[in-house]
């Protein structure tokens, strides 16, 4: 069995090495089944090890080395992979989800030259996921972590012909960037601590009580800032709506399933680390609350179809983190599961919906798609109803409510007892869900009922209605394996991680509350925008709080305006090395003021040479006047000399 | 029979072979075209052969030295002619090939003006720079790190870019003048040991036993530490590389960058910290202190540049202060990130002074404004640009990462708020590299394909040997880590008149 796990990342590693070297020769179709048919052997390798680990009597986890990265008495790293329950539910999502999408690609994609570098950038990041997942070193999950950031910054600026595309990617690699910084230094920080990064070892050292509080703390505070900023949680929301730039398929798959989900795996695989830091819990969960507000309200007034689901994204992670800072990794899991199944198939059905309409992508251009294209209605219906959690029918309903019904019950332990943070951010979080179903609905009325608006072509191929179809069917049903105690004793989730959460007497009204919040949703939304005679048949874009929110309250400017601009501004003033001029300055005043000395001396010389002639020459003049050669003067001369002589000797 | 100083002296006499064969050639009526490079090409085979003959030869010598060889050149002054390897010498030996196999294949090849004259001054650099990974003796090691500068001087000066005269007179009195204090400074180390044992020696060992007072010992050591702070470079004295290196042609770039520029970082170990421990220990905070504003200043100012070789110098000036950081960090771990550093920094870099050399034969300008995206037109050509740049922004998994991961972890030991600081020169890195490649591999294209030609599948090849090396630097770097570790000066080489000698 260990040797599967190498063999699920070679499989999409080789074959993005093959397409990048053989890029640009092999057809279209060849490209897309040769990536998809290497996704495909490691979805049947995780299949195969999920299918070892059911049936097996004493499910153990499995831990393959492969080579030491450094071995030093200071520090050793190895490249190794872990396989236990947690990666085993990851690595199923990631190859089963990302085959149907790469499924889908195949005929999405068929028509664009760069197809090899699409499909190679796929399959590298289906790579690089695989590492991040299976890793049992965290200097191994770094590889991945960062990996699948170059993946997704290549695929975001897929079609860089356009600066705007090309813009989006370096926002998003650049933000997140910021947070693998951070991590580094987490990281950093634990092996200089521990000696290594191996979680296993790294948890051992944590039991054995050898790291301190403040270094726990400022670790998984570090790792924190690192799992936002791959998730795009306040503060670095703002990456996530821009990357839809890209591909769709890439927005399914990187920006709504797998990549995003990163920092909440970390997070779920390094629990323990995190629970015993209660500070940066209680952090995780607010920060949770507070993006699953924002953006689900950001969510309601985007007029922009991908952008609508971008926010939901960054939304539904936001419960994800909510779940997470309350313990409840478990249920955080559970909804990254589910998640990836219908955020993946309302992506994928928002792509082939706007392949149809010749690329619009703005909702209140749509209309009445419901006769043209009802294949798609169905999918994306099932899609939103999942998302919005309604209840009993879709898998959304049932993660959801596990989340809902573990926060009321949360305990924090920095407050004091009386402080119910847990019934607040309970509040939010149904709020939130409220908001969900509100928004999802919204658009679904917008977009396939009411009138009639634009012109549609063609059909869905089969090749891209298999996958939607397949999704439909894990969004609805995906979640029936772990359901709450009211309704039935079904725990093959919890029980399957072997972490069942403790069991708690639920009152009856909690489960109604979580199950009544989506319906409220659509009926106010069917009023809002499903009659025949909507009450807001478009959105008041002039009201200004709305056109704040639209924007994303805002913070991408704010941001523009606190970092960006005065970056350029200070790049663009030292863009010529001051230092290269100092020194060019020295140069030059040397230069400058021996110059001036040669010239002052050669001034001088030539002045006092030129006197010198002259008195020379004037005494010159003088005595060659004496010289006349005339014997009268010469006598006068002599009479002069001797009167002088006698006059010296008489008058002393 | 000991190859050492065949190593040496062989690109040497095959640079005089090649420039006489040019110079008949030309004589005659039928000249055979490229003959200098043909024989060029040969002597780096010869060369690697040689290599692979000392890197697999059963060493006999005890202790972990690899091999020795002494003969006597100036006696009266105590002068030796006196190599000695060790892993450090060996992996730098191997990065001197492996780049200079590329360089010749990629881009001598377009030298048509007195090709024999610039092959043979190509070779002379390469063998000051091999010679002084090798040399032992102190006057022939300042012998060799002079005969480096001259003809580099010549390739700039005489085959450069628009201002080459000035760039290469700044490089030259950089250098020059730097080399002129290490000079003093042996000369000074030279006569405190003639006076306290009376014999006049210039033997490496000998005087690393040397007795100093600690302010002699800090004044020695800083003027070895300026000369190669001026070649690695350290920020103060980073002026000439910018000019220079942008101003080189394609060729001499890649020579300076990957592996000039690695003397310095060699220096530094071999010489600094093995001659004077406790001097450069006083040092360090200094020293990493230098290191880090070479981190920021020189990732700073790479983000500003729109001339692409200007672009890559500086962020060479950002990736040699991991360099200088780790050296003086003194720990074991630093000084493998270091060495990991300078061969991940010597493969990614010449590769892409390589690919910016062959942006410019094609299209005639270095400004990022002009050159536009070259995607749909070198889809090869932009594809290696982007694999480099991607491994020089420190990606994990690529040799770069590996280098920089191990320098912070041993900052981080010596001071965890530095290191963070220092740790944000990544995030400056991933701006500077990925900007360059959205404005010249991934971008609207702006001139017209029609005459580019594209890397041919035999230099993909070479670019691809690049690539995998880097690679396995980034996930399997611990072969190299343990081979390329600098041997203790406390076990010399050979015991007093033992060894092989001739």
């Amino acid at each position: 069995m260990p040797y599967l796990l190498p063999l699920l990342v070679f499989f999409p590693l080789a074959s993005a090495i093959f397409l990048f070297v053989t890029a640009g020769r092999l057809s279209a179709r060849t490209v897309g089944w040769v990536a998809t048919g290497a996704i495909g052997l490691s979805a049947l390798c995780s299949i195969t090890l999920a299918c070892f680990f059911l049936f097996s009597a004493v499910p153990a986890p499995i831990h393959i080395i492969l080579w030491e990265w450094m071995h030093t008495q200071a520090f050793s790293a190895d490249i190794a992979f872990t396989l236990d329950p947690v990666s085993l539910v990851m690595i199923l999502v990631v190859t089963i989800v990302g085959f149907l999408i790469h499924l889908y690609a195949i005929r999405y994609m068929e028509e664009e030259p760069g197809i090899a570098r699409f499909f190679g950038s796929m399959t590298l990041f289906v790579a690089s996921m695989l590492v991040l997942v299976l890793a049992s070193d965290l200097f191994c999950l770094f590889i991945g972590w960062e990996g699948v950031g170059i993946c997704s910054y290549l695929l975001i600026g897929f079609w860089y012909e356009n600066p705007v595309n090309t813009a989006a990617a370096r926002k998003a690699f650049y933000m997140t960037r910021i947070g693998d910084t951070a991590m580094l230094c987490g990281l950093l920080l634990l092996a200089t601590t521990t000696g290594s990064l191996h979680i296993e070892t790294l948890l051992a050292t944590l039991h054995a009580g050898q790291i301190g509080p403040d270094v726990l703390t400022a670790a998984t505070l570090f790792l924190l800032i690192g799992a936002l900023a791959k998730s795009a949680q306040i503060p670095f929301q703002t990456w996530l709506p821009d990357a839809m730039a890209g591909p769709t398929p890439t927005s399914a798959l990187i920006h709504a399933a797998t990549m995003v989900t990163a920092g909440i795996y970390l997070i779920a695989r390094l629990h323990e680390l995190f629970t015993a830091a209660p500070l940066v819990m209680m952090l995780t969960s607010i920060i949770g609350a507070l993006t699953l507000m924002m953006a689900a309200c950001t969510a309601l007034v985007q007029t922009d179809l991908k952008r609508i689901l971008a926010w939901s994204t960054i939304s539904q992670l936001g419960y994800m983190f909510l779940a997470l800072g309350t313990g409840v990794w478990q249920a955080a899991l559970f909804h990254l599961m589910t998640h990836a199944f219908f955020k993946a198939l309302l992506f994928l059905t928002a792509g082939a919906l706007i392949a149809r309409l010749h690329h619009e992508q703005d909702i209140f251009r749509m209309g009445g798609l419901y006769r043209t294209m009802p294949g798609l209605t169905v999918a994306f219906l099932a899609g939103a109803s999942a998302l919005a959690g309604l209840p009993l029918v879709t898998s959304g309903f049932y993660s959801k409510e596990m989340i809902l019904s573990s926060i009321w019950s949360a305990h924090f332990p920095l407050l004091p007892g009386s402080f119910p943070l847990a019934h607040i951010l309970w509040g939010i979080a149904l709020t939130g869900a409220f908001l969900t179903s509100l928004y999802i609905f919204r658009c679904i009325f917008i977009v396939f009922f009411n009138t009639h608006k634009t012109e549609s072509t063609g059909s869905t191929p089969r090749l891209m209605a298999i996958p939607l179809a397949c999704l439909s069917f894990l969004s609805l049903f995906g979640g029936v394996i772990e359901m709450p105690d009211t309704l039935a004793p079904i725990h093959l989730f919890t029980h399957f991680l072997s972490a069942p959460l403790p069991h708690a007497e639920e009152p009856v009204w909690l489960l109604l509350a979580g199950a009544s919040a989506p319906i409220a949703g659509v009926v106010i939304a069917w009023v809002l925008w499903g009659r025949a005679t909507p009450v807001m048949q478009e959105i008041p874009g002039q009201a200004t709080i709305i056109r704040v929110a639209k924007e994303g309250w805002g913070v991408d400017a704010l941001y523009a305006f606190l970092f960006v601009q005065p970056f350029r501004f200070l790049v663009w003033l030292t863009r010529h090395d001051v230092l290269d001029y100092l020194i060019t300055g020295i140069g030059r005043m040397v230069r400058a003021i021996s110059s001036f000395l040669e010239h002052t001396r050669t001034r001088f010389l030539t002045l006092s040479s030129g006197r010198t002639t002259l008195l020379l020459q004037s005494g010159d003049t003088l005595l060659a006047r004496v010289q006349n050669g005339r014997v009268r003067w010469y006598a006068a001369w002599i009479v002069a000399g001797l009167c002088a002589a006698l006059a010296s000797g008489v008058v002393p | 029979m000991n190859p050492l100083p065949a190593l040496v002296l062989l690109p040497l006499l095959g640079g005089t072979v090649a420039w006489l064969a040019d110079r008949s050639n030309t004589a005659n009526q039928q000249p055979t075209r490229n003959i200098s490079w043909r024989i060029t090409l040969m002597v780096l085979t010869l060369e690697t052969v040689l290599l692979l003959i000392t890197t697999f030869r059963h060493h006999t010598l005890p202790g972990p030295w690899l091999d020795h060889f002494s003969i006597p050149w100036i006696p009266v002054m105590g002068i030796a002619f006196q190599l000695d390897m060790d892993g450090l010498s060996l992996s730098l030996l191997w990065l001197s090939l492996i780049l200079s196999f590329p360089c010749v294949l990629l881009a001598t090849r377009q030298i048509t003006t007195d090709a024999g004259a610039f092959h043979f001054l190509f070779l002379a650099t390469l063998t000051g720079i091999i010679g002084t990974f090798l040399a032992t003796d102190l006057f022939l090691f300042f012998f060799l790190w002079e005969l480096m500068l001259v003809p580099m001087f010549v390739l700039i000066s005489a085959w450069g870019h628009e201002d080459r005269h000035r760039a290469a007179i700044r490089f030259f009195l950089f250098t020059q003048g730097s080399g002129l204090l290490m000079l003093l400074s042996i000369l000074g180390l030279v006569i405190t040991h003639y006076r306290e044992t009376g014999l006049l020696t210039f033997n490496y060992f000998a005087l690393a036993n040397t007795p100093l007072s600690p302010f002699l010992s800090m004044l020695l050591m800083l003027g070895f530490f300026i000369a190669f702070a001026v070649k690695l470079p350290v920020v103060p004295v980073h002026v000439w590389l910018p000019a220079a290196h942008t101003q080189a042609p394609t060729a001499a770039s890649v020579l300076l960058a990957g592996l000039m520029l690695k003397t310095g970082g060699y220096g530094m170990i071999r010489f600094n910290l093995m001659l004077f421990p406790e001097a450069a220990i006083r040092f360090a905070p200094v020293a990493m202190g230098l290191g880090i504003a070479g981190i920021l200043y020189g990732a700073w100012l790479s983000c500003a540049q729109n001339d692409v070789k200007r672009l890559i110098a500086y962020s060479s000036i950002s990736h040699m202060g991991f360099v200088l950081l780790g050296i003086f960090t003194g720990s074991n771990t630093g000084l493998q990130g270091a060495i990991i550093q300078m061969l991940a920094h010597g493969l990614s870099t010449g590769a892409l002074f390589i690919i910016a050399g062959s942006i410019q034969d094609r299209l005639h300008t270095r400004d990022m404004a002009q050159i536009g995206g070259l995607w749909a037109s070198l889809p090869r050509l932009s594809s290696a640009g982007l694999f480099f740049a991607v491994a020089s922004l420190g990606m994990p998994g690529l040799g770069n990462f590996t280098g920089e991961f191990l320098v912070l972890l041993a900052t981080w030991h010596v001071n965890s708020i530095v290191a963070a600081l220092t740790a944000t020169g990544l995030v400056l890195a991933a701006i500077y590299s990925l900007r360059m490649v959205n404005r010249i591999f991934m971008a609207p294209s702006r001139t017209s394909p029609s005459h580019a030609k594209d890397f041919s599948a035999g230099q993909m090849t070479i670019l691809g040997a690049l690539m995998i090396l880097l690679v396995v630097l980034g996930v399997h770097p611990q072969p190299i880590m343990t081979l390329s570790m600098p041997s203790p000066l406390s076990a010399p080489p050979l015991s007093d008149g033992g060894g092989d000698t001739q």
